[in-house]
């Protein structure tokens, strides 16, 4: 007997029947269709303006730094500035993603901007965020092509770009966007959530960041979503 | 691991002369209590979600083969495999073979109470396989040879200057030559010494907070991080779960993981939630190209259709031991089994034997604050009753306590007699007391009034007292 007969085997002696009926089946297997909604606490469902405020200040309690730019084109100077006021190196490794690749790097020359996936050699790692939740402060991130997930993590620090029309009020909210964005190929091989840097409290429960991934973590947030 | 829940009275009485653990038990009571109690009162529907993840992991079990199945569906789907293992040791062969079909010379792990249950790191070394832990409680605890004490702060026993000694023996071997003693170094020592074992491990390990039957997807939650470069870097993820993990839909897991990070560590959300599906797609520039999940039932499928049920809905939070006064008193190791605490006393009977683990029932005050604080609202006491009940009728308990359970059941039955003779012994006992009105020694019970007197009992029983009561109130 195989291991799958075996347990499947037991569960079914301990519940007294065989395999679900037909019938019983089909409505699982739409319930798990639907995936309806279940209670979504009410903090993050305010308008977009309030939820900006809110995810920022979620992100500020979990040490992150936020910083509002107003259009994508602002964002090669805001992180030359990012890295010079934290004394970090100038060389970036970024997501090969249109969303940074496009950005008017030439107008910064001192940066040095090395696209591919995180390697240990890393300092400073940037990528762009799928959505952000407003409810916990937390960045929705999807790796695909162009969004290696290891950017998210090897390097010492990271940087997310986050579109302010891309916040939602609660991680629902974040999966209906995700669904719609990739209902021909499927949810991504890794979805991270992100609430703030690395840390731990494992040695006499002292909260100590930078844990093994990122020390920091910046968010840029831009536009207002209009 | 190796069982030591027989020695449970040996143990506590062990841990309570340790001056160590003391402060950093003082620590948990302190710190996770407090951080949760804010937590939860800063998210007004949380009372709500805490019924409404109960419900959820309730209706995964009365379907659970259902939802195994299509959980198994979807991962193969999405080019992983499902393996499906009755017991620790058909777990143990099967990562074992995927280590030896990629070359495996060095594993990578991310925390997981499973693999402790499987004995796994024991097993890969004597295979010949390393296993490095990398959640820096568990990493603690490899190099000091010990198992977890707390399931979600495997190292919570440990103090700063156990730690110093432990990394600068072991850490010499890196460069490391002085004895490091501030934490935050001690931290970044850890950070520099794993860094380069994710990149250059073979296979990654990981346990599973849910599995997601809807897309075939596994959860880890970590603050560290160090979950993800397990699992990212490794060209082969394994994932090595228990089979209650399974949750419907991903709207389903948002609601739980709700509920999860407030219990455990007062938290509103971990740093990293990490949903993984498959291996790296086509396009996928990282990720790793094997991806295995080890589905093990190891006893839980007999807990189905029965009073036992309901702890296969605990989501490992730690928030029962952490309320507990016995696990504040004994720490983790005293139980002597991977889980302590009171989803300890309550599962360890199920998982080793009730024999073995007969006094763990016991070492309760049955104050009831971890089915308070339970997010999924497991009856914790009502499961050590259970147990306690097993105990006596299958005469596992030793003669003297069932004699003692049987002449208190004697009498309790007869109501007259009862009173008779707790009126009885009141008046003896204070008579025995003299005018001190305490009792320096007393038959049978020793263990009580070796370190302490008995106060005697004073004026009426309990019951005289009511019907005083009640015929004053007419």
């Amino acid at each position: 007997m195989t291991g799958r007969e075996k347990i499947l085997g037991r569960i079914r002696a301990q519940k007294k029947r065989g395999a679900l009926p037909a019938d019983q089946q089909d409505l699982i297997a739409a319930r798990i269709a639907k995936h309806e909604h279940n209670l979504i606490p009410k903090r993050g469902q305010i308008p977009l303006k309030e939820q900006m405020d809110l995810f920022q200040l979620k992100m500020e309690v979990l040490l992150a730094t936020v910083e509002r730019v107003k259009e994508a084109a602002d964002i090669p100077k805001a992180v030359q500035s990012y890295l010079a006021h934290h004394n970090l190196p100038t060389r970036i490794k970024i997501s090969p993603s249109e969303r940074l690749t496009d950005l008017p790097w030439s107008d910064i020359p001192t940066l040095e901007i090395v696209t591919g996936v995180g390697a240990e050699e890393d300092e400073v790692g940037m990528s762009p965020a799928f959505a952000g939740i407003a409810e916990t402060g937390t960045l929705m991130m999807a790796s695909g092509a162009e969004t290696p997930s290891t950017v998210n993590f090897l390097p010492e620090n990271h940087i997310a770009v986050l579109n302010a029309k891309d916040l939602t009020g609660s991680y629902e909210q974040a999966w209906d966007a995700l669904r719609l964005a990739t209902k021909d190929s499927g949810i991504p091989r890794t979805v991270n959530f992100i609430s703030g840097p690395s840390r731990t409290a494992d040695i006499e429960q002292r909260l100590i960041m930078g844990a093994h991934g990122p020390k920091s973590l910046h968010v840029i947030l831009v536009g207002d979503g209009t | 691991m190796q069982v030591t829940s027989r020695k449970f009275k040996e143990n506590s009485h062990k841990a309570m002369q340790d001056e160590n653990l003391r402060a950093a038990l003082g620590r948990v009571k302190q710190g996770f209590t407090t951080a949760r109690s804010v937590a939860a009162s800063e998210l007004p529907e949380f009372e709500d979600l805490r019924d409404k993840a109960r419900d959820i992991k309730d209706e995964v079990l009365e379907n659970l083969d259902y939802y195994l199945e299509y959980f198994d569906e979807k991962v193969t789907a999405s080019g992983g495999h499902v393996h499906w293992c009755s017991s620790a040791k058909d777990a143990r062969e099967a990562i074992l073979k995927i280590c030896r079909d990629v070359d495996a010379k060095t594993v990578t792990k991310g925390k997981s109470m499973i693999t402790e249950e499987i004995a796994l790191n024991k097993f890969l070394a004597s295979e010949g396989i390393e296993p490095i832990e990398t959640d820096l409680g568990e990493y603690i605890i490899q190099l000091a040879d010990e198992p977890p004490s707390h399931i979600i702060g495997p190292a919570v026993h440990k103090t700063k200057e156990q730690v110093t000694e432990l990394f600068y023996e072991h850490h010499q071997q890196y460069g490391y030559t002085e004895r490091e003693e501030d934490p935050e170094k001690l931290v970044g020592e850890a950070r520099a010494v794993l860094r380069h074992k994710y990149v250059t491990a073979d296979v990654g390990i990981t346990g599973a907070n849910f599995l997601v039957a809807e897309t075939g997807s596994t959860v880890i939650v970590t603050n560290e991080g160090n979950g993800d470069l397990t699992q990212s870097l490794p060209k082969t993820h394994i994932v090595v779960a228990s089979l209650e993990k399974v949750i419907p839909t991903l709207e389903d897991v948002s609601t739980v993981m709700r509920v999860l990070a407030r219990s455990a560590t007062g938290q509103e959300m971990s740093v990293y939630t990490t949903f993984s599906t498959g291996p790296k797609r086509d396009d996928d520039i990282d990720g790793p190209e094997n991806f295995h999940v080890i589905l093990l039932d190891g006893g839980r499928s007999e807990m189905i259709g029965t009073e036992l049920q309901e702890l296969l809905r605990c989501i490992r939070c730690g928030a029962c031991m952490n309320h507990c006064p016995v696990y504040h008193a004994v720490g983790g190791h005293s139980y002597g089994w991977v889980y302590p605490g009171p989803i300890g006393a309550a599962i360890n009977p199920q998982m080793v034997g009730l024999e073995e683990a007969r006094h763990l029932p016991n070492a309760s005050t049955f104050c009831g604050r971890c089915e308070e604080v339970c997010p999924v609202r497991i009856p914790l006491p009502k499961i050590l009753r259970h147990w306690r009940e097993e105990a006596f009728e299958k005469q596992i308990a030793p003669k003297p306590e069932r004699w003692g359970i049987e002449l208190w059941g004697f009498f309790a039955k007869r109501p007259a007699l009862y009173r008779l003779a707790t009126r009885a012994a009141v008046k003896l006992l204070s008579l025995m007391a003299g005018k001190k009105g305490r009792l320096k020694s007393l038959p049978f019970g020793k263990g009580w009034t070796s370190v302490r007197d008995l106060p005697a009992p004073q004026g009426a029983t309990f019951m005289e007292q009511w019907q005083k009561k009640q015929k004053r109130e007419g």
